[in-house]
């Protein structure tokens, strides 16, 4: 399987490890894993400021990056779901781009749904000896269905113990400029959360799309809360020790 | 009542500010989402009912000409009167004119959400005639000159201890020793004082939650049985409503009032449903001798065939403002006007404007909740979505955010220089950080930064590491 891999604009910038592990991940699962370079983002910062015209003209872009590959891999709930979402929706009056929009959207997955539910993965080679809790991103939750294949294969890493927090799949407050726009709202929203991650007793609290995480992690620091903060495929492909947790000295 | 929502973030802060608007919120999304939840779990044909209820509302308001004709027909039929109002004033003055027509002294209303659309108490009492308010939530805000806060649940921004604390200040005759500290009593309390109104009302006033063309009836769902009194006792009943509530037959209702309860207070049904078709007829032992429906336009037509026609399919059940994470932060006051949540957020800007409302479909995080619970699965988040493109194209967001965002997209369109500059923007941040893994402050950050910190970059874009990758690879 020829897979691309969406980085992201969120990991290319703040967290390459992520990208990494996403690499390793797939490769593990079989994939020959490529990163055209043609990539930037996917535009969900002009989609949803009401910049159709901006985003068009980056989807189109993306398009045309990630054409013939079997499949295009994001490590993120979010961008996967502006992809296989949305994408065709921006294009429902352009019959010119709008069969080679679902095109894509057919064949674009979020990370780790990808691994369970295409390439059939049950278990991962990891050890991480922690209690953690998993934040459900909205968008790979709602528009994705992502809610099991994580806890599935993190409970197969070694060492680790999954709490649940209650509200998980209560959205963090972060919402892309939202947080930036409405900061007071997105404080109560990510304070909330908070609270509900330090109930669990948890030491490390893990999501799949890293804006949320980097809001989440911005928000325990503040606090000075010692909870670690990492994107999920860190973890599952054992990539811990690459780099310090979200937020942390390195 | 004259809309705030231009001041939104004021009025989010104010409300995120206070502590008795904070409790009452934080009981509301423990209650009726839970509530909901249990309810949907009992029926499990609930999926397959949002599908048909969508598609009932969908089927009549691709018909609606000829479903209001029909229903006008029919509730003329009845001996009842039907009118047209394509504005709030027209509505008022259809209102003020059957009161003076009877010389009406004093109106009840069974909390028709369409009343404070259009402003009717300010008109009433203006023109000398008293509005009483019968549903509880309604009768306390009245008191407290307050505008409602949700849409089935007016009051849901006060504590008991508030509301006893209303009563204690109106009602003269109350003895300052009884005591009004259980729900119970205050329950008590207000049936005291409304019941002698209920009779001594001359006109009723009442909403519809569904209307139903094959019949030309009105329908109503309380809990508290004001509804029938409001609408029974007097000798004029008016329904004040506007287009989109309307569906072709009996069974069409009776199909989404199966969603309707379940969705709001998590109840198979209300305690209270009540159908009304025309006046007294000969031989009836009551009911009211004339039977009016006020039906308000307000604009809701101009959605018809546009990207927002979906919204009229709404019930106003609630659950979308119920799993609102935003709603349930700053309460339904901030959004300043009559509807809040997600609903509002759609339906406020096609009702008062863009350029007022421009903040309410900007504060979602798109986080889909709404769409997810709705009964008639209105996409609520590509609304707002729709709503922004609106504002983005009349050019009403600040213009640095609109700078700021065109220089984003030239440069995401350039990849050579888009991976250029954030491998050097990455390097730079991360060196800058690296000492303490994140920043409390950063210039140009401060919307981020005000509330928490900002986690420093590793110091390397995934993109230039990559490419180091590959050409270790290739030298191998
Ligand atoms: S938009 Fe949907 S969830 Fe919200 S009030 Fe209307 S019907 Fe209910």
């Amino acid at each position: 399987m020829r897979v691309a891999l969406f980085v992201t604009c969120l990991v290319d910038f703040f967290r390459p490890t992520v990208g990494l592990a996403a690499v390793h991940l797939l490769e593990k699962a079989g994939c020959t894993v490529e990163v055209p370079r043609a990539q930037t983002c996917c535009g969900q910062p002009a989609y949803n400021s009401g910049d159709r015209a901006g985003a068009k003209g980056i989807a189109v872009q993306m398009i045309d990056a990630f054409e013939g590959y079997d499949y295009v891999v994001a490590p993120s709930g979010s961008c996967a779901g502006m992809l296989g979402r949305h994408y065709p929706e921006l294009f429902t009056d352009n019959p010119a781009v709008l069969p080679r929009a679902e095109e894509l959207a057919a064949r674009s997955w979020e990370l780790v749904s990808f691994l369970v539910d295409v390439c059939g993965m049950q278990t991962v080679a990891a050890r991480w000896q922690r209690e953690v809790t998993y934040h459900d991103a909205c968008s790979g939750l709602r528009e994705l269905g992502v809610k099991d294949q994580p806890r599935r294969l993190l409970a197969s890493v070694d060492g680790l113990r999954l709490r649940e927090m209650s509200g998980a799949e209560v959205c963090c407050g972060f919402g892309g400029t939202f947080c930036v726009k409405y900061p007071d709202i997105s404080d109560k929203m990510v304070s909330d959360k908070e609270a509900d991650i330090a109930a669990t007793g948890a030491e490390a609290v893990l999501a799949g799309d890293l804006g949320c995480l980097l809001n989440i992690a911005g928000k325990l620091h503040r606090h000075n809360r010692r909870i670690e903060v990492r994107h999920v495929a860190e973890v599952l492909a054992g990539m811990t020790e690459e780099a310090p947790p979200i937020g942390a000295p390195q | 009542m004259l809309p705030t929502s231009r001041t939104f973030e004021a009025n989010a802060r104010a409300g995120l500010a206070n502590p008795i608007l904070q409790r009452a919120l934080a009981l509301m999304q423990s209650g009726f989402p839970e509530r909901r939840r249990l309810a949907v779990g009992r029926l499990p044909e609930f999926e397959a009912l949002r599908e048909i209820g969508k598609s009932i509302k969908n089927h009549t308001l691709e018909h609606l000409d000829f479903y209001l004709e029909l229903f006008e027909g029919k509730v003329l039929a009845s001996g009842g009167q039907v009118h047209w109002a394509r504005t709030p004033d027209e509505a008022r003055a259809a209102v003020l004119q059957i009161c003076r027509s009877v010389d009406a002294k004093i109106v009840t209303k069974g909390k028709p959400m369409i009343a404070e659309e259009v402003g009717l108490n300010e008109c009433l009492e203006e023109n000398g005639i008293t509005p009483v308010e019968t549903d509880l939530g309604e009768y306390i805000i009245q008191l407290r000159h307050e505008p409602p806060s949700h849409l089935i649940a007016p009051a849901i921004h006060l504590m008991k201890e508030q509301v006893a604390a209303t009563f204690r200040a109106d009602h003269r005759a109350l003895d300052p020793e009884r005591s009004l500290a259980e729900a119970r009593q205050l329950c008590d309390e207000a049936r005291a004082v409304l019941r002698p109104r209920f009779l001594a009302a001359d006109v009723g006033i009442t909403g519809a939650n569904f209307l139903v063309a094959e019949t030309g009836s009105s329908i109503i769902v309380t809990n508290e049985g004001n509804g029938d009194l409001t609408q029974t006792l007097p000798r004029v009943h008016i329904v004040i409503t506007s287009l989109e509530k309307l569906v072709p037959t009996l069974e069409d209702a009776a199909t989404l009032l199966r969603l309707l309860a379940r969705s709001a207070t998590g109840q198979e049904f209300s305690s209270y449903t009540t159908v009304s078709t025309g006046p007294r007829r000969p031989g009836d032992r009551d009911g009211p001798e004339q039977y009016h429906v006020v039906l308000l336009d307000n604009g809701r037509s101009t959605l018809l065939g546009g990207e927002f026609q979906e919204m009229l399919r709404c019930i106003r059940c609630s659950a979308c403002m119920n799993h609102c994470p935003v709603y349930a932060a700053v309460g339904g006051h901030a959004y300043g006007w009559v509807y809040s949540g997600p609903m509002g957020a759609v339906l406020t800007p096609s009702l008062i404007g863009i350029a007022d409302a421009r903040h309410l479909p900007n504060a979602s995080t798109f986080c889909g909740q709404c769409e997810n619970v709705c009964p008639v699965k209105i996409p609520l988040p590509k609304m707002m979505r729709h709503w922004r493109e609106r504002e983005f194209s009349q050019k009403l967001n600040p213009p640095m955010y609109r700078a700021g965002l065109s220089l984003w997209v030239w440069v995401a369109k350039r990849p050579a220089l888009y991976h250029a500059l954030v491998g050097l923007a990455s390097r730079a941040l991360g060196r800058l950080g690296r000492g303490r893994g994140r920043f409390r402050t950063l210039p140009l950050a401060s919307g981020w930064t005000v509330v928490r910190d900002l986690p420093a970059p590793e110091g390397r874009s995934f993109h230039s590491l990559w490419v180091q990758r590959r050409k270790g690879e290739t030298r191998k």
